[in-house]
């Protein structure tokens, strides 16, 4: 918020111009949580979407039949992990060890690609059935949150990447601690929207 | 009709030599119009050497003036395609309903009614005030440019690129036959194989990504850039009405985003979201779509509020009646957008208690847009008016905006609704209030700041002449579709059986003749005004005694804004500052850090116009090598980290005393 | 609600009638569609309270304060008043409270669905009188109706006697349209796979016009049909006109129909497939086709498990209910001609699935 600098009572000239060079705070964070939010009403769309055609079956299988929730309950692990292993990113990130953030980095990368294997191993084993999203609106629905959801991991570790490549070159200083502060919180939000998809389309399709 | 042929080739994937539609005389001709106008153009820039300028001070630009200035020029250019539209529907329906078959089949006017929807709202409103918005706001909170000034320079673009795939649609290929919100199960697959509906898609989510990103720009800008001292309740109404709007924008199109994105997998990949087969729910289409919709309206209309709040305090030499009451109304418009939306279609049968709740919550909006008008007649009370050109729009609104109200109010009775839905009553309505409310506004906002933009006012005779044809033509085109609505008559027909209607199609395509007087009036006054700009010159940067901070800057202000960044003690800063007996500082200039141009936004943007094309025509490889070229460049660009400059204390102090010489010449 | 509002104000319609125009919304010939007119005049009448002194005063200041005329009270200061603001923030509000309460009370009397209680002002609907069932198709881009109890059916025209309260019951094919006969009701839409419902009755006889009010592709302009309101003589003569003509109507026949057409001329039908209706609402006219409510029914209960991924099968396949555990064949319940004689073979018999209850 801006301040309002100290106004002479005793009747002396008010103040109507700053002398010094003004630097109005940083609004990266606050901007990029507005993206975020956003991209939370893309995802709200395909959720309300899924809540209303997800029981669709068009006389073909359900959640029930299809869902494999072994399979999903290592994809969650992969992806938890995954968030908890930037957490140590950042961490380091504060005590500025460039090296270990690389680290860090790297592992959650890994966790990140080995959720999306999963992911791609699954898809291809129901299209392959032929449960793929054209035969139902509950499919249809399901491939469309589940695969946006996995395009902005993928997206996210492309963007990892190239700031790995980045704190590499430049090292921690100001304007790529702000750049992982943003992919932090982007791989959390996706985290939180997984949860999400997680309980509300792979748990309530099948219990 | 363009038939495609179900032959996809590799190379060009759907696209054939029979996509161009040479058997269109209407289309040709448009295009021998639209090569040669091009070629000129692009010939004079060669000839005087202007392409380097155009590159370096305009299209890399991140200023926010040159931006805003840039979006107008767009939405001015679209103005003129979307009104062409209109001009031909009105044409097409006066002779059609005198019992012939008129000159346009109906699969070339389904096209026309479409993209003159289409154009209308997101390429030459949303362009208007973006533009308003981008050029006003950093001025009037005393900043020296929005919070993201890449971001907004891309913005722009992307906006271009969706305009830009929208226009290829005319040449190659055909556009939606759907209606400007292409609902399903008609813009799906099966209703509509061609590929008018995916220009359509493309256009809007290119556009959209641009739409987003600058919301979230001018809400971080707002919050974060305000000058010292300008606490929210000191903010010029005009910036409380674009935060609202922004926060609009960016909790509405997300919406639009996801829809148009299972509308896309319908037609791309044969998911069954709104398909009327395999679980599909096309009612699910609509309830989204207007979910964005509504809201969309207030996006639009906001800002113009905020225009005329400006003008009438400016013109009425008073300050803005109940300025507390003002940002309430706004706020409480903004929260209501979001629970209205089912009045779009009181008539897809949901139950009386849905269609009565969502009723009474969209009368309830016009308490405080009421409230609005109220305080605007109380700003002219007790005041002392000068009727130059920006107040005559805003008196034409006034007017005639309250009568679009109106009949919003009444067609949100769920009943009268019934026998109105989808009529011509229903075109009427909602032309009334984006006439009368957002064009009006807009075309006042650009005459009140032209000055500032550009240092000289705009010709007052024509200013004039623009205004008296548009409102009169206004009425004439559309008092009688009122008429013709309550006669029964429906919308998007292109040939009518009864005779006895033509009259009233004579009539309106008369009032559509008048505003194209007025569109051409508004032209020659920016041409007429650029060769008197001598005469028409302004230095004082302040020619009407103005209230809010931008009239502290020269006429145009410097890339900078302010050599020293303003400090606020009461709403109308500059007016108080006036008041004060406030001192232009001299000297003890430091030197102003400013963001450096960039090219990546023209870049991107123009790869995302292949991508759209690409996408269109099936022309796999070529998507998908436009949309790795697309995160290359991105990438590329994200490892550019010398993005800014300081502009040095000496070049401040040359400027500013150019503006102390201009003055003191002035006094 | 009429007795309250001044009948000059009636005068308008009428003066406007009266210059040649037929103004079918300000005066129709059914009482749902005049009980609507009336809520237009009634709300324009409330809103002009606000709306005719903001043009008035907006006029007057700019007139009364422009800059010429010195006015002594320029006050460049004065920009708040409590006072002013409770009555314009008010004002507006006790009218939408009037509004608001007339909205709510209206919607549920005028609601489509809801059965008439009235033939008109003065009368109501009574025991005795039986309504009159329409089924309405909108197709690209026609218009077919059928009368369940008398076993006829039409295209682009249909009629109804005055005075008894007609049932519709309203589906779609293709893209979404809206069924309108201004002078007798308002309009709903027709959807593909849903029923909607509309209840209506003509007070007058005479020609209606009606037509799609949802664009819906190239033909729209010209989906249109007559409604005749008759005389309950004239009326069994119109159904004695469509059973001479001796044309049946069966799913051959619609599937055939079905094919996008244009300005399709008037025909009647002296039968219709009591059961294609059923099917049409259903997507099922086509032989082996899964009709929707089998496959809701499947849905409701789980979905055809992995069984039924393939479509065909599913479509071709045995379908196990609570009322027929061990499975009935679905599709079409009345055999098309072309496979008159044949014999079906079901799919292997699937795994059924417990059904609760």
């Amino acid at each position: 918020m801006a301040h309002t600098p100290a106004q002479s009572v005793d009747g002396a000239e008010p103040v109507f111009y700053l002398k010094e060079d003004h630097h109005p705070e940083n609004g990266t964070s606050l901007g990029f949580w507005l993206y975020l939010m956003s991209d939370c009403l893309i995802f709200a769309t395909l959720f309300a979407t899924y809540a209303v055609v997800g029981r669709n079956y068009a006389a073909g299988p359900s959640g029930a039949d299809l869902f494999d929730l072994k399979l999903v309950a290592i994809n969650t692990g992969f992806l938890l992990f995954s968030s908890i292993t930037y957490g140590f990113a950042m961490l380091e990130m504060e005590k500025q060890k460039v090296k270990a953030t690389l680290v860090w980095l790297g592992v959650t990368g890994l966790f990140g690609l080995a959720f999306l294997a999963v992911e791609l191993y699954e898809f291809h084993h129901l299209i392959a059935e032929g449960a793929g999203p054209q035969r139902s609106a509950f499919l249809s629905a399901f491939f469309a949150l589940v695969g946006t959801h996995g395009l902005h991991v993928t997206f996210g570790i492309i963007w990892l990447v190239t700031l790995m490549f980045q704190v590499a070159k430049h090292g921690l200083i100001a304007a790529n601690k702000r750049r992982l502060m943003c992919l932090s919180m982007f791989w959390h939000f996706l985290d939180v929207i997984w949860i999400g998809v997680f309980s509300f389309v792979y748990l309530m399709g099948v219990l | 009709m363009i038939v495609n042929s179900d032959q996809t080739s590799f190379l060009f994937g759907k696209l054939t030599w029979e996509s161009i539609p040479l058997h269109e005389p209407i289309l040709v001709a448009t295009f021998a119009a639209v090569a040669l106008g091009g070629i000129a153009v692009v010939g004079a820039l060669t000839y005087f050497r202007l392409w380097g300028y155009l590159w370096n001070e305009w299209f890399t630009s991140i200023d926010h003036k040159k931006i805003g200035i840039m979006y107008i020029i767009l939405a001015l250019v679209m103005l003129l395609r979307g009104f062409a539209d209109a001009i031909m529907m009105r044409v097409q329906q006066a002779i059609a309903s005198g019992g012939s078959e008129g000159y346009l089949p109906p699969h070339h006017y389904d096209q026309i009614f479409t993209a003159h929807g289409v154009i209308m709202i997101f390429f030459m409103a949303m362009p208007m005030i973006t533009g308003l918005m981008n050029f006003v706001v950093p001025l009037q909170i005393g900043a020296r440019d929005v919070s993201f000034p890449f971001l907004n320079n891309f913005s722009f673009w992307m906006t271009t690129a969706g305009a830009v795939i929208t226009m290829i649609s005319l040449f190659i290929g055909e556009y939606a036959q759907t209606g400007w919100l292409a609902y399903p199960p008609l813009s799906g697959i099966d209703g509509s194989p061609g590929v008018g509906v995916d220009y359509y898609i493309w256009g809007l989510q290119i556009a959209g990504v641009g739409t987003t990103l600058s919301g979230i720009n001018l809400i971080v800008t707002i919050i974060k850039m305000r000058a010292p001292g300008m606490t929210m309740m000191r903010l010029p109404i005009f910036v409380w009405t674009s935060l609202c709007s922004n926060i609009l924008i960016v909790a509405s199109f997300p919406i639009l985003t996801g829809t148009l994105a299972l509308l896309t997998l319908d037609r791309y990949v044969g998911t069954n979201f709104f398909t009327n087969d395999l679980g599909g729910n096309p009612m699910m289409y609509v309830n989204l779509i207007w979910i964005w919709g509504h809201p969309e309206v207030y996006i639009l209309v906001l800002p113009a509020f905020g225009v005329f709040s400006e003008i009438v305090a400016t013109f009425s030499r008073k300050r803005l009646f109940g300025y507390a009451s003002m940002v309430y109304a706004t706020g409480v418009i903004t929260i209501l957008a979001y629970i209205v939306w089912l009045h779009h279609f009181f008539t897809m049968g949901s139950g009386a208690s849905v269609n009565a709740f969502f009723g009474i919550t969209t009368m309830i909006i016009s308490i405080p847009t009421g409230a609005k008008i109220f305080n605007w007649l109380f700003t002219m009370y007790k005041g002392r008016i000068n009727f130059d050109v920006p107040m005559l729009w805003t008196i034409g609104f006034m007017i005639t905006f309250v009568i679009g109200g109106m009949t919003g109010v009444l067609l949100a009775v769920p009943p009268a609704d019934f026998v109105l839905h989808n009529s011509l009553f229903l075109i009427a309505h909602f032309h009334n209030t984006i006439i009368g409310g957002v064009v009006f506004g807009v075309l006042a906002g650009i005459v009140y700041w032209f000055p500032k933009a550009f240092g000289y006012r705009l010709d007052p005779f024509w200013g004039k002449l623009s205004f008296w044809f548009w409102f009169i033509g206004f009425y004439f085109a559309f008092m009688p579709l009122y008429i013709l609505g309550l006669m029964g008559i429906t919308r998007r027909i292109s040939q009518f059986e009864d005779n006895s209607l033509q009259i009233w199609f004579l009539i309106a395509a008369f009032g559509a003749f008048l505003i194209a007087l007025g569109i051409a009036s508004f032209v020659i006054q920016l041409i007429v005004s650029f060769l008197k700009r001598d005469q028409l010159r302004d230095v004082t940067g302040d020619p009407y005694n103005g209230r809010t901070l931008e009239w502290s800057t020269s006429s145009p202000p410097p890339a900078y804004n302010f050599a020293f960044t303003p400090v606020i003690h009461d709403v109308d800063a500059w007016a108080d500052m006036k008041k004060r007996g406030y001192n232009r500082p001299k000297e003890g200039f430091i030197p102003i850090h400013m963001p450096k141009n960039t090219g990546a936004g023209v870049i991107i943007s123009a790869i995302s116009v292949v991508l759209g094309f690409a996408l269109v025509w099936h022309i796999w490889w070529l998507a998908a090598l436009s949309m790795l070229a697309i995160i290359a460049v991105s990438i590329a660009h994200t490892f550019n980290y010398n993005r800014d400059y300081y502009i040095p204390a000496s070049d401040v102090s040359t400027v500013e005393a150019e503006r102390t010489k201009l003055l003191a010449e002035q006094a | 609600m009429i007795k309250k509002i001044p009948s000059a104000l009636l005068a308008i319609p009428v003066l406007l009638l009266l210059s040649g125009c037929n103004l079918v919304v300000m005066n129709p010939s059914g009482d749902v569609a005049i009980q609507q007119r009336d809520l237009i005049i009634t709300s324009t009448v409330l809103m002009l309270l606000i709306i005719v002194p903001v043009i008035v005063l907006t006029l007057f200041f700019a007139w009364k304060y422009r800059e010429s005329a010195k006015a002594e009270d320029y006050d460049p200061e004065w920009h708040h008043s409590t006072r002013l603001e409770m009555v314009i923030w008010s004002a507006p509000v006790a009218i939408i409270l009037m509004l608001g309460t007339v909205t709510w009370i209206s919607t549920h009397r005028l609601d489509p669905y809801r059965p008439l209680e009235r033939i008109d002002e003065s009368r109501q609907v009574t025991a005795d009188i039986k309504p009159l069932t329409v089924e309405v198709v909108a197709m690209d881009w026609k218009w077919l109706f059928f009368y369940p109890e008398l076993g006829i059916g039409s295209v682009n025209e249909f009629a109804a006697p005055v005075d008894v309260p007609i049932n519709f019951k309203i589906t779609g094919t293709t893209a979404m349209n809206s069924f309108f006969v201004p002078a007798l009701a308002g309009q709903i839409y027709a959807m593909g796979g849903m029923q909607t419902k509309l209840h209506a009755v003509i007070n007058k006889e005479g020609v209606y016009d009606g037509f799609s009010a949802n664009f819906s592709g190239p033909g729209f302009s010209h989906m249109r049909f007559k409604f005749h309101g008759l005389s309950q003589q004239g009326f069994d003569q119109w159904v004695a006109k469509a059973k001479e003509g001796g044309k049946g109507f069966g799913r051959q026949e619609y599937l055939e129909f079905a094919k996008p057409s244009e300005r399709e001329p008037v025909q009647y039908f002296a039968s219709v497939d009591p059961e294609l209706y059923s099917a049409i609402l259903n997507r099922c006219v086509e032989p082996n086709k899964l009709c929707m409510r089998d496959m809701m029914h499947i849905d409701a209960n789980g979905g055809g498990g992995k069984e039924g991924i393939d479509i065909a099968k599913a479509l071709n396949s045995v379908v196990c209910t609570p009322l027929a555990p061990f499975g009935v064949a679905s599709g079409p319940q009345s055999t098309p001609a072309a496979l008159e004689g044949q014999t079906f073979e079901p799919a292997a018999l699937p795994e059924t699935k417990q059904v609760a209850g």
